[in-house]
């Protein structure tokens, strides 16, 4: 294919003659070439003439650098005659020209250093607007809560039994699981150290105190903020989006009342259980990791359990579960409401939900760990 | 000016015991406006989807640009652009960007000539400038529309598919949206298939117009299947909205109704 344009000195002018296809997949070569003239044309060699009587075919792109090219040169201060247009080529031509385009916006990108201390004081101030945010959030939930302790009656319980079985009786089987394994895995470690001294039996303990007092609560706080916390937004932002929320809002319910309380009381009831649950299946792992591996019998279990693990060790343990689950709870259902406008929206705060929730459980457990070594429990 | 681009032929399409499309032909020519009319559930989405490959009819043959294409992407791509219901601009990107989706796609195009041309596009769908770098989200309805039209002539394609592209829009949207179509037709010498409900875009703008009745296609002029003997047609063209859209378009023969009717709408 010939190049796409020809130039020829005449006397009083330049003559760029165009030919062949003017179109997209050829606008790069184009784009380059045509920007080279321009550069090296000044007002000392004289006008120049466009003849475009030699284009074959053109699309918008085309069109858009033969107008881009008499823009450039004009700017320059040279005069531009436009000839030979292809009648079949005047409409695009006109109708480039009839709505010439603005540059798009945002074309000074600022120093790379501003950029940084702008992302850096971006984000600092949307962690803290964030924690507003919640918190705001959470003077709403407790408002809403004690509205609805005056009147038990809008209390909502077939919303509420939903959630405990969704969030609550469909988790058993995963937690179950995974604290069983903890469990083995707890006592097959554990067991291996304490040999070492002698003292293998101090592994149901070992195993006992960390299950009830730290470890199941917090990895059932962390599996269900996955499982339910991320899920409450999810539902939530896909009402957000289908203009549900708003519905409800004109008729004249709280989505506060209708969505975010049951939520919330079902996984402060649930997540507790769960806790307790996960703990007895933990200590089931432990235990069979003892008969098999370590040949305690089961009475010798039971028996050096009961010493080890007293009530105040268990509701160390299980006092956390409620925080855990309304933290989880508020999150999920706070970025549920914040969805706004698309899809993309809901994914995004759905991540963020996991992300905080887990993280504040995580905060919470060590102030829990602080309060409790200050009290001397 | 005579060529054909869309070549149905014999079209059956089945859902289940359902037959949608029963025998169904359809020409697409260069350079016209089609509007596709039916009522709901008489598969004008589906003969998009057929059409545009992304779905193979049970029998028949659907031909785009010579080619089958569900079979063979090759042959349509770049020469094709689709305006869905609402846009479908991937949410993600912002508008420039998502009309620069298709340039960037086997093209080498500098950074500075595909903003340019991710400007011009925006500007021929009459969006303004700052609208480049905003969201879908952040657009009205209308504009989303704009936009997807936008990323559907990023390439310069022959032939557009419009599925409702005045559903959602308030009256005079609509019909600015139409004489942008049309202007953009008419300045970029496209082909134009619109699926439609709305009178006033198919008196207007289309050249031609193909109605989905009895599973198969009854096309002609607007005047054409506007004296059609089909209950159906008559029942579109003579309620109360084509008659509006008749009187409003200057249209002079209201055939086919009684005069009692007539005299509602003239007195």
């Amino acid at each position: 294919m010939p190049f796409p344009f020809a130039i020829r000195d005449e006397t009083d002018a330049r003559l760029l003659l165009a030919e062949g296809d003017w179109r997209l997949d050829r606008a790069p070569a184009l784009d380059a070439a045509l920007s080279g003239f321009v550069a090296g044309h000044d007002a000392a060699k004289g006008d120049v003439r466009l003849c475009l009587a030699g284009i074959e075919a053109l699309d918008t792109a085309g069109a858009w650098l033969v107008l881009r090219t008499r823009r450039r040169l004009e700017r320059a201060g040279i005069e531009v005659d436009v000839e030979g247009v292809r009648p079949e080529h005047r409409a695009l031509f006109g109708a480039i020209e009839r709505v010439w385009p603005e540059p798009l916006a945002d074309a000074g990108r600022p120093h790379p250093l501003l950029r940084l201390l702008d992302a850096v004081g971006g984000a600092a101030l949307k962690g803290a607007g964030g924690l507003l945010d919640l918190l705001a959030f959470l003077g709403s939930v407790v408002k809403t809560a004690l509205r609805l302790l005056a009147h038990p009656k809008r209390l909502r319980p077939a919303a509420f039994v939903h959630h405990l079985e969704e969030t609550g009786v469909k988790a058993l089987p995963i937690v179950g699981l995974l604290s069983f394994l903890i469990g083995v895995v707890l006592a097959y470690q554990s067991s291996s150290q304490l040999k070492q001294f002698g003292a293998e039996v101090f592994t149901i303990d070992l195993l006992g105190i960390s299950v009830f007092r730290e470890l199941g609560v917090l990895l059932t706080a962390i599996i269900v903020a996955g499982r339910s916390g991320s899920a409450f937004t999810a539902q939530i932002g896909a009402m957000q989006v289908g203009e549900e929320v708003d519905a409800m809002r004109v008729i004249g319910l709280d989505p506060l009342e209708v969505l975010v309380l049951p939520r919330v009381l079902a996984l402060v009831v649930a997540l507790p259980l769960l806790g307790f649950f996960a703990g007895v299946m933990a200590l089931t792992g432990g235990a069979v990791v003892a008969t098999l591996s370590l040949g305690i019998p089961m009475a010798q279990f039971l028996r050096q359990l009961q010493g080890a693990v007293g009530l105040g060790v268990f509701l160390a343990g299980l006092v956390k579960a409620p925080v855990f689950a309304f933290l989880i709870a508020l999150v999920g259902c706070r970025n549920g409401l914040n969805v706004e406008g698309s899809a993309e929206s809901v994914g995004r705060l759905t991540t963020s939900a996991v992300v905080v929730s887990i993280f504040l459980v995580i905060v919470a457990d060590a102030l829990f760990s602080i309060l409790f070594q200050a009290f001397g429990l | 000016m005579s060529g054909t681009l869309v070549e149905v032929r014999g079209l059956v399409t089945r859902f289940g015991p359902k037959t949608i499309h029963d025998g169904l032909d359809l020409d697409v020519r260069e350079g016209e406006v089609l509007a596709v009319i039916g009522g709901s559930g008489t598969g004008k989405s589906v003969l998009l989807r057929l059409m545009l490959g992304l779905m193979r009819p049970a029998w028949g043959s659907v031909r785009v640009f010579g080619a089958d294409p569900a079979v063979d992407r090759r042959a349509t791509q770049g020469r094709i652009g689709v305006l869905f219901q609402d846009g479908a601009l991937f949410s993600s990107l912002t508008v420039a960007e998502n009309v620069q989706v298709p340039l960037k796609e086997g093209f080498d195009l500098s950074p500075d000539l595909l903003d340019e041309l991710a400007a011009l596009k925006l500007a021929l769908v009459g969006l303004p400038p700052d609208a480049g770098a905003k969201l879908p989200s952040e657009l009205s309805g209308g504009m989303r529309k704009r936009a997807g039209l936008a990323r559907a002539l990023a390439l310069d394609p022959e032939l557009v598919f419009l599925d409702e592209p005045t559903a959602g829009l308030d009256p005079i949207g609509a019909s600015a949206f139409d004489r942008l179509i049309r202007g953009l037709q008419q300045s970029l010498g496209l082909a134009v298939v619109m699926i439609t409900h709305d009178v006033d875009s198919i008196l207007g703008i289309a050249d031609r117009v193909a109605a989905i009745v009895d599973r198969r296609i009854v096309a002609g002029t607007a005047d054409e299947l506007r004296q059609h003997p089909h209950p159906w047609l008559k029942d579109y063209f003579g309620g109360p909205r084509g008659r509006d859209a008749a009187t409003a378009h200057g249209a002079v023969h209201a055939r086919g109704e009684a005069p009692a009717a007539r005299a509602r709408i003239w007195g």
